[in-house]
């Protein structure tokens, strides 16, 4: 079981593979993450990704943020894309067309946000995970859609207002709990999962590393809050990241072959109104009793995940 | 040149798409279609075809694995129809605005609602605007032919679309017909290797299938539509050379885009797409009507030019087809129009819809259909584009319960 990174730690990024200048959001958390991702997979990556806010504000032609090979087709269809690349690559070693580059020395990677993962892209994610393809898919989860303006998804978390789960005189915000998806992705036999957060990054990028260690499909998902849609103040998105882990809410370990290996254990795991409070779309829950009443939920859910993680130090 | 075998229509396209040896085919079964994918997985299995098999989830990812692998630089196969084909519709129209060849066999058949699994052209016409190059072909044969001729076109690197060979589900799936399927050694020689204008390639990175702006994304646009009439001089050059290699033609005066049967001064013509020109052919051998066939072998890019020299001079001419566009008139009579507007002669037009869904187009009809189209000439108003559509089998009993009776 590992114990929290060290804050200090000093980061590097090669900022020739996501390079700046993309029309993210200032504080823009998924747009660190594609940062540390591309660092961590090199040059020697081809990426497929799905439609949503990191792929509009990385490609408005003729400009592009992306110094490694990268094509988007459609919303839900990434994994599938993904799949033709990685399996055309394999033809390609068995046809020896020497022009192309060797199978191996290719990384394969999806990048898409959650609503292309949990929900319209599930399809394409299962295919491509049962036919057991080489690609590592990776999730950026900012909870919500955000590039159509922050409707819920189902990886919002119980009680988030979203423009589509509004709180209001007859609702408490979205009334279903976020989807487990890494234990999907484990139940199809992925080789390598592993959860993530922007908050602690020298992890995410470990975990990117030893994801591409694997053969076969593996998945990380990567929570990266979004200042617009979750209401923190750009500076913040840090800190918010780092307060969904250090109150168990987004707690982060590693599958491997469907066994749990690693938890990164919280010392004094810190109380979930802590984290809700920190942001706008929790506003209204602290405005009621039946409000508080979800807080007691999401708190007595993350007691029982704790518990079954094994996440206090 | 290949021997002439018996072989069912599906299993005799699946020859052909091993002969032109794709590096990644994508399966999903729908019938009529299956047959094509299962006849490759066995060859596969067999160890009779060196590419990349997948068997994906639905055709919306099979649409989405052959795009991803044209874009790596593969040649790439797959096979569908129907709700299928409606399946891939969101993935093939981009293939189109990122200019990658995805060469497909399309077993037509009919759209829900009600379910039907038999044959007519609707799926076809419902990808009519993506930036397909679309073929129709007549027989087994000429299904297989259209493979190679497909792939020469799509991956032409001046061209780089994606194309649909279409073949009426059933009629020409599940039929057996003597074919001749070229083998490896003589296709390779016809079909040059896939050069791709640009791939994935890791070591040389590209950005591709980015947000066009509204500065930029007409260009897109139009450059699909260039590419798609400059088409029409690939098709006629791959056309010809297939007939220099493999002695079958298939209407190299009409630039490989539509065939005509009966007397070329003919005064009536029907114009019609794959299959049902095997009856109209037949029915108009000893008609006593002067009367012609004009097929169409291709409907993207449309043959407005060879339709116009074909129809010039006849004095009303009706078209038969499969399909409808509800609220107005079936798309290949509307198109067909279309083309005529100022042309120097014009004939009077008729539309028929006919054939929906596996209703059997007999010789009884196509006979009535000459005869009212020999009265359409003896009226004697030849401008005139006739706006009334016909149903001729439509069955009135049978619409007593239609749920919005007037
Ligand atoms: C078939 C289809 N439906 C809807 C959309 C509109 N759309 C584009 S991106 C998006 C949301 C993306 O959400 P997510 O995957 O969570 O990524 P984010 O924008 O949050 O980064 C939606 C609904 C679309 N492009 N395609
Ligand atoms: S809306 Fe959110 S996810 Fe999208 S660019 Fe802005 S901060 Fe990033």
């Amino acid at each position: 079981m590992s114990s929290p990174p060290d804050p200090d730690a000093v980061l590097s990024y090669d900022d020739t593979l996501f390079t700046p200048g993309h029309r993210a959001c200032a504080g823009c958390a998924p747009a660190l993450a594609m940062r540390h991702l591309t660092e961590a997979t090199g040059e020697h990556t081809v990426i497929s990704m799905a439609t949503g806010c990191m792929e509009v504000i990385s490609s408005p032609f003729p400009e592009s943020s992306w110094g490694v090979s990268w094509i988007h087709d459609v919303f839900a269809n990434a994994a599938g894309v993904a799949s033709g690349i990685e399996a055309a690559y394999r033809a390609f070693d068995r046809t020896a067309a020497e022009e192309f580059t060797d199978h191996d020395d290719v990384n394969f990677v999806v990048v898409a946000g959650d609503g292309a993962t949990f929900d319209i892209g599930i399809r394409s994610l299962s295919g491509m995970m049962d036919r057991g393809h080489d690609i590592l898919y990776v999730c950026y989860d900012n909870e919500a859609y955000m590039n159509t303006g922050i409707q819920r998804s189902s990886a919002t978390p119980l009680g988030a207002s979203t423009s589509t789960s509004p709180p209001g005189a007859e609702s408490l915000g979205d009334d279903t709990s976020k989807k487990d998806m890494p234990a999907i992705a484990a139940a199809h036999g992925c080789s390598y999962v592993a959860s993530a957060s922007i908050g602690y990054p020298q992890d995410f990028k470990q975990k990117i590393e030893r994801a591409l260690e694997h053969d076969g499909p593996k998945y990380v998902q990567v929570q990266a809050p979004c200042m617009l849609g979750w209401e923190f103040d750009p500076a913040e998105a840090i800190t918010v990241a780092q307060l969904a882990v250090e109150t168990g809410l987004q707690p982060l370990f590693e599958v491997v072959d469907g066994e749990l290996v690693d938890v990164m254990r919280i010392r004094d795991r810190k109380p979930v109104r802590e984290y809700l409070d920190c942001q706008g779309r929790f506003d209204h829950l602290f405005e009621s009793g039946e409000g508080e009443e979800v807080i007691e939920q999401l708190q007595e859910f993350v007691d029982d995940r704790a518990d079954e993680l094994g996440l206090d130090a | 040149m290949g021997d002439r075998t018996m072989l069912k229509g599906d299993q005799a396209v699946a020859a052909g798409v091993r002969s032109a040896q794709p590096d990644v085919v994508s399966a999903y079964p729908i019938t009529p279609q299956t047959g094509i994918v299962e006849t490759l997985s066995k060859m596969h299995a067999d160890g009779q075809l060196d590419g990349e098999f997948l068997k994906v989830d639905s055709e919306f990812n099979a649409a989405s694995s052959c795009i991803g692998a044209s874009a790596a630089g593969a040649r790439v196969f797959s096979a569908t129809c129907s709700q299928g084909l409606k399946l891939m519709s969101e993935p093939l129209f981009t293939a189109a605005g990122m200019r990658l060849p995805v060469v497909m066999a399309v077993a037509n058949r009919s759209l829900s609602a009600p379910i039907s699994i038999w044959n007519d052209h609707t799926d076809a016409f419902a990808e009519r605007d993506g930036g397909m190059i679309q073929f129709f072909a007549k027989d087994v044969q000429e299904a297989v032919d259209t493979v190679f001729v497909a792939y020469r076109v799509a991956e032409d690197p001046t061209i780089s679309l994606p194309a649909l060979v279409n073949l009426d589900g059933f009629i020409l799936t599940h039929v057996k017909e003597p074919v001749d399927v070229p083998d490896e050694a003589a296709v390779s020689a016809y079909l040059p290797d896939r050069e791709p204008f640009a791939t994935l390639d890791p070591s040389d990175p590209t950005t591709m299938g980015g947000v066009g702006r509204p500065e930029h994304w007409t260009e897109a646009r139009y450059a699909i539509q260039e590419a798609m009439l400059r088409s029409r001089e690939v098709i006629a050059d791959a056309t010809e050379a297939f007939g220099d290699q493999f002695g079958r033609e298939y209407g190299l005066e009409y630039d490989g885009m539509l065939e005509t049967i009966g007397p070329a001064d003919a005064d009536l013509a029907l114009v019609c797409l794959g299959s049902l020109s095997g009856t109209v052919e037949h029915v108009i051998a000893d008609h006593p009507a002067d009367v012609k066939l004009v097929r169409p072998r291709v409907i993207r890019p449309f043959p407005a030019e060879q339709l116009r020299d074909a129809l010039a001079g006849v004095e009303a001419v009706s078209v038969m087809q499969k399909e409808n566009s509800p609220g107005y008139q079936g798309s290949l009579a509307s198109e067909l129009k279309s083309a005529l507007y100022g042309a120097d002669t014009q004939p009077a037009v008729r539309s028929y819809v006919l054939g929906l869904a596996g209703r059997d187009v007999s010789h009884d009809d196509v006979e009535a259909v000459i005869e009212e189209t020999a009265d359409a000439a003896d009226e004697g108003h030849p401008r005139r584009f006739l706006a009334e559509e016909r149903w001729p089998q439509l069955k009135g009993d049978l619409l007593e319960m239609e749920v919005t009776q007037a």
